[in-house]
This record gives C-alpha cells, sequence and structure tokens, in this order.
C-alpha cells in the first residue's frame, strides 16, 4: 500500500472530524480494529506493589493468570500479592455454585495470608459476560471479615477496560471508602494516581515547602489509611488516565486543579504553581521553592537535547500517558510528533496538554493496528513508542522502538526524573547508532 | 475455581498460537477481547522473534457485546486474508468468545473465503495450552493432509520421514531440529516435512508421502501422528532421543523403520558425554540427590539420564501434564518413589523443600523455588524465561543434547575437590560454602556476618517439615558440628539424624547421636 492511499484514508477521517473552526476542538482520528493493547488487570502488576497492605484476586480464567506473569516479564520472587481465581467448567454452570466457590477461595486465601487487610476481588472478562457480581460477593465476604480485612471490588476486564484504567477503575473503588472531610474543614489537597515512593516524596517536600500543610495522596501506600476526602479538598490528578476516579472524588465534593501533568520542567512547574495558586500561595514563594528544582532539570535535559532535538517520534495507544509525554518531548526537547495516538483522550483532563501541540500532529484515538502500522511504515518515524508485542518486530522491519510499558513502571515525573524520561527516548536511539553489528 | 499464582500451562488458545506462529502463510484469526494480545509478547520478548505471531484478534468490547461481534468476527477474519493472502486460515475463540457463543466456525464457512478455513473447538475452561497445540495441530493435519497421496515403492529410493511437534515457543525447539537432521543424514533419511516449525499448509498436504513419522515431542505431535498411522499406514518412532542412551535406541528405531545401517551415526564421534560421566572428576557427581520436575517428555528424560548416565539419585519426580502423567508414574517407580502430578506451583515448592534435594531440574517455576531455597539449579523444560532462548546452539536431543545436558546439569554444583576443601576447612572465613561455588559468577556479596553462626538458607526453609524437624533435642555440641558440614547437604543430614535418633528412641540428639546416623545412613 502506498504511503498517499494510507494518509488519503486519515485525511478522510480527519476531515469528518473537524467541526467549524469557532469551537475548534483538534481534529482526531478515530479508529477501530484491532487494538494491541493490555487489559486493565495489567495495572496489578504495580497496585500491588504500592499499596503494601492489599491483595488482589482476580476472578477470570486462565488467561487472565497467564497474562499477569507473562505481562510481569520476569516472574516477581517472592510470592506477590495477587493470585487469580480461576474458574472452570463447573463454575459456568450455575452462579449458586460460583459465588459459594469464590467465598472458598477467598477463606482460604486469607487464612495463608493473615497479612491481608484488604482484598480487591478484581473483575475479569469472563466474570463480566457471565454476570458473576462481584459487588454483591464482596459485600457479603465483607460482612464476615470486617473490621480484620475491608473487601472491594472492581473491573479490570478488557472489554471495559484498557491498561492503565484498571488502575484508575481500583482507585474509583477506594473513593467511596475514604474518611469524610467535614464541610467546615481547612482545605487539603489530594495527590491522585499511584507514583513511585521516591517521587511521591520529592512531590511531599515541595508541597510542604510550598506551605500547603494537608496533603494527601491516592492510593495511600496503606490502603487501610486512605486520606480524606470532602467540599474542601482540592485534588491534583498526577496521571492522566483517571477519568471515573475524578469523577468519583467530584461525586463526593472534591475539585480538580487544572493543570499540566507533571512530566518534564513545565508540566512540573505548571502542576506545582496551579496547587499553590489554590491555596492562595505567594507567587514569588512558589518560584523562589521550584527554582532548585528547575535548574536541576533544565541543566540535565540540556546534555540530552542534542539526541532528541528535530527527532521525530510516533507513539501507538498503550497507556493514555502519550498526550502528556508527546508535550514534554516537543516543548523541551524539540522532538517532532509526528502522530500521538491513545487509547482514549480524556479531552477535559488534557485539554491544556493538546493546546501546545504542533498544528500538524496528528491524533488518533482507538486503534485499528494494521492499518496504524501501515501509517508508521509510511511515516518512518525516527522512533516509535509501542507495546511490547509490536517492539521487536517493529525493529525487525528497521524501526526503532521504546516499549511503552516502561513508561509506566520507571520514575519519571518530577523535576528530578525529567532527564531519566528524556533518557528513555534518547537511550534507544543512542544504541542504534553505536551498534556496528 | 482454582487458585493459582502463576501458571505452568497458558490457556489452549496460546497453544494454537504455538502451532501457528511456527508455521509459515498459516494465519490464525482469534475471536477474543481487547487484551489477549499480550499473548503476542511471549513470542516477540521471549522468543525474541523478529516478527508479529500471525494472529488477528477481534478485540471486541463490552459496547460490542450483543450486538455486532459476530460481524466484527467476520470483518476481522476477511481482512486478515485480504492483508496476509495466508494459504489456509485457523478460526478459533479464546475463553472469553467461547461463552459468547459465536461459532467462528459457521461464521467462517459462511463467508466463503477464498482458502481453506480450519476450524478449532479449544475449551478454555477445560483444557490447557500443551493440548490446545496438540488439538490445532491434528486439526490441521486433518483438514490438510492429501488422502489421495499413493507411496512410491520403496526400492530405488530413500527412506522418507516426517518430523512433528516442533513449534514455537517450545524448550529448544530450534536446536534439537539440527540434531535431528544431523542423524536423519547419517542414516540416509530424507526429511520429507517438518511440521509445525517452518511448514506451510501446502507443505502439510503432502504429509503422507513420507514412509514414517517422528513424534519429538508427544504433547504436541502425538495426537497427528496416530492419526496419520491411520490413515496412512505410516509407523512412528516415539523414542525421545533426550540423553546417549535414548538417542541410541531413537538411532536403532529410525534406522529399523528406514532399513538402514545404525552403525555410521552410533559411532558419532562428537559424543562426548559418556566419557565426561566416567572421567575420575565426576566421581563426586555419585548419588548426588535429584529433584526433577516439567513437562512429562522432558521430566522422564531427565529422570533416565540423571540415574543411568550421570550417576545421580533421583529423590523427586513430576509433571505438571496430567495428559502423560502414567509415563511419569512408570518412571517414577523406577527410581523407588512416588511421583508429583500436580499444576499447583506451592505443592512442588513443598515438595522439593520436603525431600531436600542437592540439585533441581525444572522449569522458571522450580528455577524460583530453588533459588529461594538456597539449592543449584538447572532448567529441563518449558515454561522457560527469555534466558532459555540463547544466542548459542543448545539443543537436548542427540550426543551434542547430551553433551549440552552434561554441562548444564553439572555446572550449577560445587565441583569435586572445591567440595572436600569445603568440608575439611568449614571455618575458613573467606573460603565458605555459603559464597556459592569458585566457577560462578558473582552474586551480591552477602553481608558481613553480625550475628553469631547464622543458619545457612536451607536450614530456613519454611517448609513445615523442616521447622518440626529442629524442635528434636539437639546438643549445642551436636548444632556446632551440623554446621561444618557444608550447607547443600547440612539439611538431609539433620533430616536423617533426627530420622535415625527417632527410629532408635533417643530423646537427645549429641555427637555419638550424629555420628551412628551418619554410619547408618553410609552409602
Amino acid at each position: 500500500m502506498s504511503p498517499l492511499a494510507v494518509l488519503d484514508g486519515c485525511a478522510a477521517e480527519l476531515q469528518r472530524d473537524t467541526v467549524p473552526a469557532n469551537a475548534a476542538p483538534r481534529p482526531v482520528l478515530r479508529e477501530r480494529g484491532q487494538r494491541e493493547v493490555f487489559c486493565g488487570l495489567t495495572g496489578i502488576i504495580w497496585l500491588h506493589r504500592k499499596m503494601q497492605d492489599a491483595f488482589f484476586l482476580v476472578v477470570g480464567s486462565r488467561t487472565c493468570a497467564h497474562l499477569l506473569q507473562s505481562a510481569a516479564g520476569v516472574m516477581i520472587f517472592a510470592e506477590p500479592r495477587f493470585a487469580t481465581a480461576i474458574m472452570e467448567e463447573r463454575d459456568l454452570a450455575g452462579m449458586v455454585d460460583a459465588q459459594d466457590e469464590l467465598d472458598r477461595v477467598v477463606t482460604r486465601l486469607l487464612e495463608r495470608r493473615p497479612d491481608i487487610k484488604t482484598l480487591f476481588l478484581v473483575g475479569s472478562c469472563p466474570s463480566e459476560v457471565i454476570k458473576l457480581d462481584l459487588a454483591k460477593a464482596a459485600q457479603r465476604l465483607g460482612a464476615q471479615y470486617m473490621p480484620r480485612v475491608r473487601i472491594l471490588n472492581y473491573s479490570g476486564s478488557g472489554i471495559e477496560t484498557t491498561f492503565t484504567q484498571g488502575e484508575d477503575a481500583c482507585l474509583a473503588a477506594l473513593v467511596p471508602v475514604m474518611p469524610a472531610l467535614p464541610a467546615n474543614a481547612p482545605k487539603e489537597l489530594l495527590i491522585v494516581g499511584s507514583l513511585p515512593d521516591i517521587v511521591e516524596d520529592q512531590f511531599l517536600r515541595l508541597f510542604a515547602a510550598l506551605g500547603i500543610a494537608k496533603v494527601g495522596a491516592l492510593p495511600a501506600r496503606n490502603a487501610r489509611n486512605l486520606p480524606s476526602v470532602g467540599p474542601n479538598t482540592r485534588y491534583l490528578l498526577a496521571q492522566p488516565f483517571l477519568g471515573d476516579t475524578a469523577m468519583a472524588l467530584e461525586g463526593r465534593g472534591a475539585q480538580r486543579i487544572e493543570a499540566l501533568f507533571p512530566f518534564g520542567v513545565e508540566g512540573t512547574s505548571d502542576w506545582l504553581r496551579a496547587a499553590a495558586r489554590e491555596f492562595g500561595i505567594d507567587a514569588a514563594h512558589v518560584e523562589a521553592v521550584i527554582a532548585p528544582g528547575r535548574e536541576r532539570a533544565r541543566i540535565a535535559l540540556s546534555k540530552l537535547r542534542p539526541q532528541l532535538t528535530g527527532k521525530r517520534i510516533t507513539f501507538l495507544p498503550d497507556s493514555q500517558l502519550e498526550v502528556p509525554l508527546a508535550r514534554f518531548l516537543q516543548d523541551e526537547l524539540g522532538m517532532e510528533l509526528v502522530e500521538v495516538g491513545t487509547p482514549y483522550l480524556h479531552r477535559a483532563h488534557l485539554a491544556r496538554e493538546l493546546d501546545r501541540f504542533g498544528a500538524n500532529v496528528r491524533i488518533s484515538e482507538g486503534q485499528h493496528l494494521e492499518r496504524q502500522l501501515d501509517r508508521v511504515r509510511a511515516d518512518r518515524p525516527d522512533i516509535t513508542v509501542c507495546g511490547l508485542g509490536l517492539a521487536n518486530p517493529l525493529e525487525g522491519e528497521g524501526l526503532t522502538t521504546k516499549w511503552a510499558i516502561e513508561l509506566v513502571f520507571s520514575p519519571i515525573h518530577g523535576f528530578d526524573q525529567a532527564a531519566d524520561l528524556a533518557e528513555l527516548f534518547a537511550r534507544p536511539l543512542r544504541r542504534r547508532d553505536m551498534l556496528e553489528v | 475455581m482454582q487458585l493459582a499464582v502463576w501458571t505452568y500451562e497458558g490457556p489452549p488458545h496460546v497453544g494454537a498460537m504455538r502451532v501457528a506462529t511456527a508455521m509459515e502463510k498459516l494465519h490464525y484469526v482469534l475471536h477474543a477481547p481487547q487484551g489477549d494480545t499480550y499473548a503476542d509478547l511471549l513470542f516477540t520478548m521471549i522468543e525474541r522473534r523478529s516478527k508479529r505471531p500471525p494472529v488477528t484478534y477481534t478485540t471486541f468490547e463490552a459496547r460490542d457485546l450483543g450486538k455486532d461481534t459476530e460481524q466484527i468476527f467476520q470483518d476481522a477474519a476477511r481482512e486478515a486474508v485480504a492483508r496476509f493472502n495466508p494459504q489456509a486460515i485457523i478460526v478459533g475463540a479464546s475463553c472469553t468468545a467461547e461463552l459468547i457463543q459465536d461459532d467462528p466456525a459457521g461464521l467462517s464457512e459462511a463467508m466463503g473465503l477464498p482458502c481453506p478455513v480450519i476450524p478449532l473447538e479449544l475449551p478454555s475452561y477445560q483444557r490447557k495450552e500443551n493440548w490446545g497445540a496438540s488439538e490445532t495441530f491434528y486439526q490441521i493435519v486433518r483438514n490438510l493432509a492429501d488422502k489421495t497421496v499413493v507411496r512410491e515403492p520403496r526400492e530405488g529410493r530413500k527412506a522418507r520421514a516426517n518430523i512433528l511437534g516442533s513449534t514455537a515457543l517450545g524448550f529448544r525447539h530450534r536446536d534439537d531440529l539440527v540434531e535431528i537432521r544431523k542423524i536423519l543424514d547419517q542414516l540416509g533419511v530424507e526429511v520429507n516435512l517438518v511440521a509445525p516449525l517452518g511448514a506451510t499448509p501446502e507443505d502439510i498436504t503432502r504429509i503422507g508421502q513420507a514412509d514414517f513419522n517422528i513424534v519429538l515431542y508427544p504433547e504436541i505431535a502425538d495426537e497427528a501422528a496416530r492419526w496419520l498411522e491411520k490413515t496412512f499406514d505410516q509407523p512412528a518412532v516415539r523414542t525421545v532421543p533426550i540423553g546417549v542412551g535414548a538417542t541410541r535406541s531413537f538411532i536403532a528405531d529410525v534406522a529399523e523403520l528406514a532399513g538402514a545401517d545404525p552403525t555410521p551415526a552410533l559411532g558419532d564421534t562428537s559424543s562426548r558425554m559418556p566419557w565426561w560421566s566416567r572421567s575420575v572428576d565426576s566421581t563426586y557427581l555419585t548419588s548426588k540427590r535429584v529433584f526433577i520436575f516439567g513437562d512429562a517428555t522432558h521430566a522422564v528424560a531427565a529422570a533416565r539420564i540423571a540415574r543411568e548416565e550421570l550417576g545421580f539419585e533421583v529423590c523427586g519426580l513430576g509433571c505438571y501434564a496430567r495428559e502423560l502423567a502414567s509415563e511419569v508414574r512408570a518412571e517414577a517407580a523406577r527410581c523407588g518413589i512416588e511421583a508429583l502430578i500436580t499444576d499447583d506451583h506451592l505443592a512442588v515448592e513443598d515438595a522439593i523443600a520436603a525431600a531436600a534435594p542437592e540439585l533441581v531440574l525444572g522449569t522458571q517455576m522450580e528455577r524460583h523455588i530453588a533459588k529461594r531455597l538456597g539449592i543449584p539449579c538447572a532448567v529441563i523444560s518449558a515454561p522457560v524465561h527469555v534466558q532459555d532462548f540463547p544466542a548459542r546452539h543448545s539443543p537436548q536431543m542427540g550426543f551434542e543434547g547430551a553433551n549440552v545436558i552434561f554441562d548444564t546439569w553439572v555446572h550449577p554444583l560445587v565441583m569435586g575437590l572445591e567440595e572436600h576443601l569445603l568440608t575439611m576447612f568449614r571455618e575458613d572465613f573467606e573460603f565458605s560454602d555459603e559464597a556459592g561455588a569458585s566457577h560462578h559468577a558473582a552474586h551480591s556479596p552477602r553481608k558481613a556476618a553480625v550475628q553469631v553462626e547464622h543458619e545457612a538458607p536451607v536450614a530456613d526453609i519454611p517448609a513445615p517439615v523442616l521447622v518440626e524437624a529442629g524442635a528434636t533435642g539437639w546438643t549445642d555440641e551436636a548444632e556446632r558440628e551440623l554446621r561444618k558440614i557444608p550447607f547443600f547437604v547440612r539439611g538431609k543430614a539433620r533430616r536423617n539424624t533426627e530420622a535415625f535418633a527417632v527410629a532408635d528412641g533417643r530423646a537427645q540428639i549429641d555427637l555419638e547421636t550424629l555420628y551412628d546416623a551418619k554410619a547408618h545412613y553410609a552409602r
């Protein structure tokens, strides 16, 4: 297929999506077809490490168990805090039976692991399709095991969630059990989205230096020690994939602080400034607090910029981190965005990010894998960000890639990680130039 | 419901993918929800394949359910055929699609696609990966084999064989094939077809032209071979040539069916394992206790090699594949033990802890277990990880495979004289058994010995057996003496001594009891 034919198809799509200029939402190429993405169960791999007293029990099939151990890459050595209750033929015969079986499995698990304080029953594609009611199960088992164990449920099924949306579903399930912050309580800040502990600590130090006294984090490292929420909660999203969690928080009266996502110097500065503004902190003080971090990040990034400036990049849809990361690479490293694909585009949360994109950036939502790969082959970007299933095959075709999953597993937020984030993109390019085999 | 942390086998459609990915010009249209595409990474990451598996997933979502999942399937099938132009496609459902009962077979039949369509029925809630691979291969062979093929008379031509069973993601399948081809070459046997690995659907049509079949991996190829036996009157060689003895039997079996002289193949001068095993340095291998777990074929072969070719003692043997459990039970009986047939890795961990072996031969699961217990380990069977797909030639089959096995299994052990020195001078502060064998790469440095006489890993095994055992009354003097025994045999020494003490009615274990037990268990 010629590049022209491929792009022709896009042009038609782009045209259809274009609305009159005054409303001016950006044209977005929406596609449906094969989607090469993980399901929401994958989030368990980092969530079970983040919340140290929580256990994740997937109610699903052998495929779910196999996905978790394969996506984990190397198998985690110690007994992990997740497992799968694998449904078998006889569980599918009648619902009553499946609920009894679930009770039996949960009882065995909680006997074996007395350290579990929060148990998530995680729905999967098969449990959703047979309509196995995990909310009911969580309620029944919760009544039995509270206060020792709190039992919650959410769905990480592929038919409902894509990759990081699993974290969104998990955090949204935590919101109703967060303690209430009284209506007359002073304003509190809540950071929403799981961050590596080291990054979370950096941010907490920065907020303390800014003078914001009460700062909570969701998820908390201890799932039984959740922060409070109420009308005086102001929350900052640390991750761009938390639409349902945000809605649940708003439902409890919390209000979102609009900001860029904290990637790179500008994203992190904007994020911190927005919070400070909301808490009425003097702008000069804010600049004084963030200046050292900004300067460190600026110096560190300046070493990587020559390697990345002018390089063309395409993102295939994966984690919903694509838009803010692309903004960072474009604005702070001078990369040229060819296509930014995302599984789902949260227009409200990403509005300010999208405003920064150059006019010619192709934004795509959803996926028709084969057509998208045709576009990659036609565009021949310098680097393509994609999932593990596609990286080696694209390398085999002579295209340099970056595994998207590493962006979810590495500390990349904030000033002190800005250069680490840039390095994730610079390294494959440098390696390509180094090798003489 | 079965509670599982790790699984030895994936679902059956992953088995089908292993067959499809091994073949050329075959495409798999899989009715599956979004997310099931994770399976691609098994092939592209673990096996480092530079091509995507030839699989089109329908990746339906919740909003499609009850509306147009059938249409989605048909669109996906049509697009896949148009784009990839395969010689045949296989169609089926993953676990979730099985529940929505869309019938990919009927749907694709109704489409009048321009290539043969092979429907797969792989019950996800009953069966697993190896069964899925076996069933898929059987259906491909059954559907595509040209049944009108008539073999020319044997006179005046070479004997022809099909080599069956190699798949993608198989443990050393790529390299085994090289060794098997070498043997057939030495015997003057022509290879009619290798399948699934590298075969096209068109190649499969002429499967009936071979005089006999070679079933390399019965987990995958036996079902097809039995059908071929009936349909084309093709006998099968079922000896799996892993180990020197089995390779010799294999050569004899093939030579007999081919009417060839086995001598040149049997006299292969690159077979070094027998001498390596007889050389005096290997004396220290004698009666090392080894625990073996894996798929049935590799586990049974490993047990035989361990007993007959390395002089080990097999103290545990098992497999996760119930389909071939009887063969593992039979081999276990020959070892004088009971087989462990389970797919619960926690049960395997308990069994290993209880057996306190000196070497574990298993899958990547057992590698993790052994590491945790501080026991040397080598991998002999799938499931394996990326490091078990080496860049170098590293077969398990044939004489070269036996050479590789000797190296791989012996390498993790502490070598002969070093073992003696460690026993003699246990209290040397630098040269200690806990530092590992001196020919191994460094691992993270041990913490300085702050506690007085902390226990070695084996003694820390959280297995009920060993914890209970510790409760028997050891005198301080006997405990100190016990610690002078190298850690890799200390667990066994402790257990034996305690068993002896109980049997002999001694309430306390003192130095005398320790040495009486040593004499009692002397080999």
